[in-house]
C-alpha cells in the first residue's frame, strides 16, 4: 500500500514535472517570437555597437547607454525620425521601425557618434 | 618642478614661440602649476616656485580673473562621486589666491544632466568664492533635453539670442561664444554663421591693439578631431581675430591642461573641476578617467589669467586642487 501510493504520488510529480516544462517552453517560444521582432544596440565606449544594424519590418530596436556619460539617440533626418531623451548610463530607449529604409543616426551630445539602422 | 629648467623656451622652428620639447615643458607643469607668459610673441614658461623672485608686474597685471570649467554637478560616478567637494576645494583656491581675482569665467559643463537643482548646486557654491562677478558659457552638458532654453534663462538674459556675448573691464575685451549646440552628425563643436556674423561686427569696431580673450567650451583649436576635440568652424572666428595683437582663447571640454601658440593667438584649455579625461588617444574613449582616490585633486584644478598693460602678455597660470 505504502508502495503504491508513493507510486502515485511520483506519477503525479512527474505529471506536475510535465506541465511545467511545457509551460516554460510555451514562454521560450514566446520570448523567440518576441526576440524576431526586437533588437538592441549598446552604447560602449563613446560608440553604437553595432554602428550598422539590419532588422525586418516591426522590429523594436533598444538602445542602452553603457558608458559613464551621458548620450542620445538622435535620427539624422529633417524631420527626426527619433530622438530621445538624454539617455544617462543604464537608462534606454527604444523605437519600433514599422517602415522598411535606411536609418542614421547619432548622439547629438557627441556627435562623432554615428550609427545606422536597415530595416527591410 | 626643478628649478634646473630653464625658463625661456629655445628651438622654436615654427618661429610661433613654442616647440616640442618646450610645449612639452609645460605640460609636464601643469599637473603641478606653471606660469606661460607670452612676450612679443615669445612664450615664457615659469614653475610656481619662481614666481615668488619675478617681476611685481609681471606676476601681478593690471587685471586678473580666473576661469573654472567642467564642474559637472551631478556625476557621481566611480572617477568622482564628490564633485561638490572638489568645485568647494576650486572656490577655496580661488579665495586663497595671493592676487584676488576680478572675476570668474566658467568655461561650461556647469552642470552634468541640465538639471535645475544641478545649475542650484553650482550656483550655491560660486556664491562663497570672493569674487562676485562670474561669466559662463554653456557646454554640451548644460543644453540638453531643451536646445538650452534653460541655461539661456538662466545664464544668459544679457546675451545675444544664442547665448554668446562680449563684454570690456581695463581695455580688455572678451567674448564668450556658444559652440555645443546644432551639432551635426559626425562632426566637432559649432559656432554657426550668424553667431560668426555677430563676431565680426563685434570685432569690427575695435582697435586692432585691443587685447581680446576668447572664452567658449569646446576647443576652438583642433586638438583631437576623433573624439570630438574641435569646432569646425573655428578657422572662421579666429581669421576675424588675426589681425589683433594679443589674443587668448580660453577652452574647457577636455577636462585637461593644454596650451598652444599659433602667431598671435595663445589657446588654453583648463582643467575640470570635476573628473579628469585622457590625453588625446590614449584610452578607448575620452570617458572619465578613473585615478587612485590620493591622485585626483592634482588632475582637477582652476586657471587664473593675469593682464600686464604695455607687455601685450596675458600670463596663464593652472594650480590643482591638491
Amino acid at each position: 500500500m505504502t508502495k503504491s501510493r508513493l507510486s502515485t504520488s511520483g506519477v503525479l510529480f512527474a505529471v506536475i514535472a510535465l506541465v511545467l516544462l511545457a509551460g516554460s517552453q510555451r514562454a521560450a517560444l514566446n520570448a523567440q517570437q518576441a526576440a524576431s521582432s526586437a533588437a538592441e544596440v549598446k552604447i560602449d565606449n563613446f560608440s553604437f555597437g553595432p554602428a550598422t544594424l539590419t532588422v525586418p519590418v516591426g522590429t523594436t530596436v533598444t538602445w542602452t547607454n553603457r558608458d559613464d556619460i551621458p548620450h542620445t539617440v538622435v535620427s539624422t533626418d529633417e524631420p527626426r525620425v527619433f530622438k530621445s531623451k538624454v539617455l544617462d548610463t543604464d537608462e534606454k530607449f527604444s523605437f519600433t521601425f514599422s517602415r522598411a529604409g535606411a536609418y542614421s543616426y547619432f548622439c547629438s551630445i557627441h556627435p562623432k557618434m554615428t550609427g545606422k539602422i536597415v530595416v527591410q | 618642478m626643478s628649478d634646473t629648467i630653464k625658463d625661456e623656451l629655445q628651438h622654436d622652428h615654427n618661429h610661433d614661440g613654442i616647440d616640442r620639447r618646450g610645449f612639452l615643458k609645460c605640460m609636464a607643469w601643469a599637473g603641478t602649476g606653471a606660469l606661460c607668459v607670452m612676450q612679443g610673441g615669445v612664450l615664457k614658461s615659469f614653475s610656481l616656485s619662481e614666481m615668488s623672485q619675478m617681476d611685481g608686474k609681471v606676476a601681478r597685471g593690471e587685471l586678473s580673473f580666473v576661469q573654472i570649467s567642467d564642474s559637472h554637478m551631478g556625476f557621481n560616478k566611480a572617477a568622482n562621486p564628490n564633485v561638490v567637494g572638489t568645485l568647494q576645494a576650486a572656490v577655496d583656491k580661488i579665495n586663497s589666491l595671493a592676487n584676488p581675482p576680478e572675476f570668474m569665467l566658467h568655461t561650461g559643463d556647469i552642470s552634468h544632466l541640465s538639471k535645475p537643482e544641478e545649475f542650484d548646486i553650482v550656483d550655491q557654491i560660486l556664491k562663497s568664492a570672493a569674487p562676485k562677478d562670474v561669466f559662463f558659457v554653456p557646454g554640451e552638458h548644460d543644453m540638453l533635453n531643451d536646445e538650452g532654453k534653460q541655461y539661456l534663462e538662466r545664464y544668459a538674459k544679457d546675451a545675444q539670442v544664442g547665448g554668446w556675448y562680449s563684454f570690456d573691464r581695463k581695455g580688455v575685451h572678451f567674448i564668450g561664444l556658444v559652440n555645443v549646440l546644432n551639432l551635426k552628425a559626425g562632426g566637432l563643436g559649432t559656432l554657426g554663421p550668424e553667431q560668426l556674423q555677430w563676431l565680426e561686427n563685434d570685432l569690427a569696431r575695435l582697435k586692432h591693439s585691443t587685447p581680446i580673450v576668447v572664452f567658449a567650451h569646446i576647443p576652438l583649436w583642433s586638438i583631437y578631431p576623433e573624439w570630438g576635440w574641435g569646432t569646425d568652424d573655428s578657422a572662421q572666428a579666429l581669421a576675424f581675430l588675426k589681425k589683433f595683437g594679443s589674443v587668448t582663447v580660453l577652452n574647457g571640454h577636455i577636462h585637461q591642461t593644454m596650451q598652444k601658440v599659433e602667431g598671435n593667438i595663445t589657446f588654453h584649455t583648463a582643467a575640470s573641476t570635476a573628473f579628469p579625461q585622457p590625453q588625446p588617444g590614449q584610452a578607448d574613449s575620452p570617458g572619465p578617467m578613473k585615478v587612485p582616490a590620493e591622485q585626483l585633486k592634482s588632475l582637477l584644478g582652476i586657471t587664473s589669467v593675469n593682464f600686464v598693460r604695455g607687455l601685450h602678455a596675458l600670463a596663464v597660470t593652472d594650480s590643482t586642487l591638491g
